[in-house]
């Protein structure tokens, strides 16, 4: 199946090339790269956003990090060249930056292609001379991104003591920059309020506040470069009861300090974490379906729309319920339903489609997809599902009482939700039903000929993936207390999908991973709007490249990829050891 | 009473007849071959036994249930088991849990793991590969992981499909020998061969298939010396 060569193909390896052809297309990539960033007017809003205040925008660090990584990018590749080489390889490919920046501006005084491209603004201009008039600032844009991709390729170079603590140093300068709104709303204690302002203004990092970030990090990570071994080697000296009982200690740290930080950090993260969650749950479901079973399912938003509405029609004020029950469902009766309407609907999806591999079963599944998000939509079902007018007033579930109101609360159940369905998915990627999708995604004919009942097997993987899926939408329903049909759209299953993608296929804590790059990352950086899916884009296409497995891949994908590279290794020496012989 | 009973058997792909009307019997604890040129339908024949086909016309029998309409995955509790030709073991996962899922159906642990012992000793490579990713073993481990992963299942009959595709001679004399060992148990055994001269060596009776046909059947011996069959197929 074409898909699953998508998600095993090993990196790739480059080819040998000559150095001048590698050094010129990298300068020509990332010369390429900071010229998008500015047409598409990535550039423009940038530059309203500082990361030290009064000092840096994220416009500037933006431009010389593309430089930066063109350095770095040239350094690694040219492995055969001397430390010297290399920087010099590394100014070439920042020059070569620099005159595509140049001739942008050259462009942007010689010719008026404003009406064409909104972004290439006077502002812009300014910008990228340095407000230094056009000679100057060519020459001054030329100059800084050589000396940018010199010290790209630099920092390669330099041994690893100094290495890893500028990096650290660099990238907490940046990230702390970058999130620094949200830093601040999480310090909102009176107590600390003092040292917030001095580090913070509403603007970005003060520069004092930048300079003990980068200072801390810095020494923290020297300290660890010179010391880490010898910590190691007296942790390695504990007694195993020892060593497990301090990392028993380390990970009930961390749980705890996850538990306490919604509800210390305020409603936002609390949000931003239950959509996670959310995602977390769906993706747990989709991976037994697609990563356990090979079933590659693009409808599989249709079970979360499912679970959503189950909630609303049972728990809400509606002529239907009002028909059959004589009272509203509370949202914790109405949940298993809303469950088992799911199941039933993940039954009724596979069974269309039993007969349906591969290629054909991801386009199968995303027409019933929309055949679901359709039927909500339709007139016909209007009264009862209100149509695109939605249903609004869903009750928010409550527990002893206490309505649970606020997103924090509502993490918290979803917290609760997942870690039980997280249980079940382990339970299950463990069971006889796991053992039973892991043989008929290798070879459905030959699992069957060892006994597998195909049709039971795989309608089970469909009912009982959608059952996270429903459970997440009888969360959804009350997050929002209203629901319409276009939040069920086929991008959420794509989504669901890359993240597993990301996180590594058929692995748990890949789930989670991926949820939190590709869900928790762009709720948190909204204010770069459309944006952000720019730089969704780019991940996925980055990780593709340079981490196909995913970040956090399954134990059997780890294993397949390592006896992979020792075969290969193997035969390398093979081939050397006879090649000296003749 | 013969152990398989094949009689009279149609199998079509579509509208495109393979197989027009066969029929033999395996005797119980025999090993009999089905020998023929490509095309000849002597993995039709096997498809057709193991239920991946269904049939248009004729019968099937083992011991006295009729498996004529059985889905594949019926037939295991039956006793039989299919090594399906090109090997086709579970690439990504390891050894020892292809073995696992040849023991799908069972639950009897104690006896399961005393199989599990028989099958390691008697293919010594797959105890030192249990934990190795199955696609990277060689064609040869391959092979003996197929017909060890089949005899998890603790068969009456096994159904071979060509165990000797693309394997070097040697390897392909210890997967004939294994098969001998094998038989000896008590077990029944079908081998669908290409390798003529190898199959009738092993096999006590034969059966050369010829466009969907029986053409020719004999005791394995003599089958090996009648000159037609050294012309076709031994060369």
């Amino acid at each position: 199946m074409a898909f699953n060569i998508v998600a095993s193909s090993f990196e790739q390896k480059y080819i040998e090339r000559s150095q001048w052809h590698m050094t010129g297309m990298t300068g020509f990539i990332f010369g390429f790269v900071a010229l998008y960033f500015n047409f598409v007017g990535l550039m423009t809003q940038f530059m309203e956003r500082w990361i030290i205040e009064g000092v840096l925008t994220l416009a500037h660090l933006t431009i010389m990090g593309v430089a930066l990584f063109g350095g770095v990018t040239i350094a690694i590749r040219s492995k055969n060249l001397s430390a010297a080489g290399k920087v010099a390889n590394g100014a070439a490919v920042g020059a070569m930056i620099g005159i595509a920046l140049s001739l942008l501006m050259l462009f942007m005084t010689q010719l008026d292609i404003r009406f064409m491209f909104v972004a290439l603004s006077n502002k812009l201009f300014l910008f990228l001379s340095w407000k230094q008039g056009l000679e100057g600032g060519i020459t001054l844009q030329i100059v800084l991104s050589a000396a940018l991709g010199a010290l790209g390729a630099l920092i390669v170079v330099m041994p690893k003591v100094l290495r890893r603590p500028l990096i650290w140093g660099l990238s907490a300068v940046f990230i702390v920059g970058l999130f620094s709104e949200l830093i601040q709303l999480v310090m909102q204690y009176e107590f600390i309020l003092g040292f917030r302002d001095w580090f913070f203004t509403w603007e970005g990092q003060r520069v004092q506040g930048a300079m003990v970030v980068f200072v801390v990090s810095f020494s923290a990570m020297l300290f660890w470069t010179i010391r880490g071994g010898a910590v190691k080697e007296r942790f390695g000296q504990l007694s195993p009861s020892g060593q497990k009982s301090i990392r028993y200690f380390g990970w009930a740290c961390a749980l705890i300090l996850f538990l306490l930080f919604p509800a210390a950090a305020g409603s936002f993260f609390g949000q931003v974490m239950m959509y996670v969650g959310l995602f977390i749950l769906m993706g747990m479901g989709l991976n037994l379906e697609l990563g356990l079973a090979g079933l590659l399912d693009l409808g599989f938003v249709a079970f979360f729309a499912a679970g959503a509405y189950t909630i609303a029609l049972f728990t809400g004020e509606h002529e239907l319920q009002i028909l059959l029950l004589d009272r509203p469902l509370t949202w914790w009766e109405a949940l298993p339903l809303a469950v088992l309407v799911s199941v039933a609907i993940g039954f009724m999806f596979g069974i269309p489609v039993l007969k349906v591999r591969g290629d054909y079963l991801a386009v199968a599944t995303m027409g019933l997809g929309e055949i679901i998000r359709v039927v909500v939509l339709s007139d016909m079902a209007a009264p009862l599902l209100g149509g695109s007018q939605g249903m609004l007033h869903i009750p928010r579930p409550s527990l002893f009482g206490w309505e649970l109101n606020d997103p924090i609360y509502l993490f918290y159940l979803t917290l609760v939700c997942a870690s039980v369905a997280g249980y079940f998915a382990w339970a299950l990627e463990n069971s006889r039903l796991g053992r039973a999708w892991m043989a008929i995604r290798e070879d459905e004919d030959v699992g069957q000929a060892l006994g597998i009942n195909l049709v039971n097997v795989k309608l089970l993987a469909y009912g009982l993936g959608a059952a996270f899926a429903g459970l997440a939408g009888a969360i959804f329903a009350v997050m929002l207390t209203s629901i319409f049909p276009h939040s069920f759209q086929l991008l959420i299953s794509i989504n669901i999908l890359a993240l597993l993608i990301v996180g590594g296929l058929g692995s748990l804590p890949g789930v989670v991973v991926g949820a939190a790059m590709l869900i928790g990352t762009p709720e948190l950086l909204r204010e770069f709007g459309e944006y952000r899916f720019l730089a969704y884009g780019a991940v996925l296409i980055a990780m593709m490249r340079i981490k196909p497995i995913g970040l956090w891949p399954s134990a059997a994908r780890k294993r397949e990829i390592q006896s992979a590279e020792e075969i290969e290794a193997s035969i390398r020496e093979q081939m050397e050891e006879e090649g000296q012989r003749t | 009473m013969a152990h398989i009973e094949v009689d009279d058997i149609h199998v079509y792909y579509g509208n495109i007849r393979a197989l027009q009307g066969i029929s033999f019997k395996v005797e119980k604890g025999a090993i009999v071959t089905l020998i023929g040129a490509n095309g000849a339908g002597k993995t039709t024949t096997l498809n057709a036994l193991s239920g991946i086909l269904g049939l248009r016309e004729g019968s099937i029998h083992i011991g006295d249930t009729n498996i004529s309409d059985f889905m594949p995955h019926q037939l295991i509790p039956k006793g039989i088991v299919h090594v399906p030709e090109g090997r086709r073991i579970f690439a990504r996962l390891s050894v020892d849990d292809n073995l696992a899922m040849g023991a799908f159906t069972r639950n009897d642990k104690a006896e399961l793991s005393k199989d599990r012992e028989y099958v390691l000793e008697m293919f010594p490579r797959l105890r030192e590969r249990l934990d190795q990713t199955a696609g990277t073993l060689s064609g040869g481990e391959q092979q003996m992981l197929a017909i060890g992963r089949a005899l998890m299942s603790k068969p009456d009959v096994l159904l071979l499909d060509e165990p000797s595709m693309g394997l070097a001679p040697v390897l392909v004399e210890q997967v004939f020998n294994s098969i001998i060992d094998i038989n000896k148990t008590g077990v029944t055994c079908m081998l669908v061969e290409q390798n003529a001269y190898m199959a009738l060596q092993i096999a006590s009776y034969g059966y050369v298939l010829e466009g969907g046909r029986i053409a020719l059947e004999g005791v394995a011996q003599e089958l090996a010396k009648n000159e037609e069959i050294k012309k076709a197929y031994l060369g």
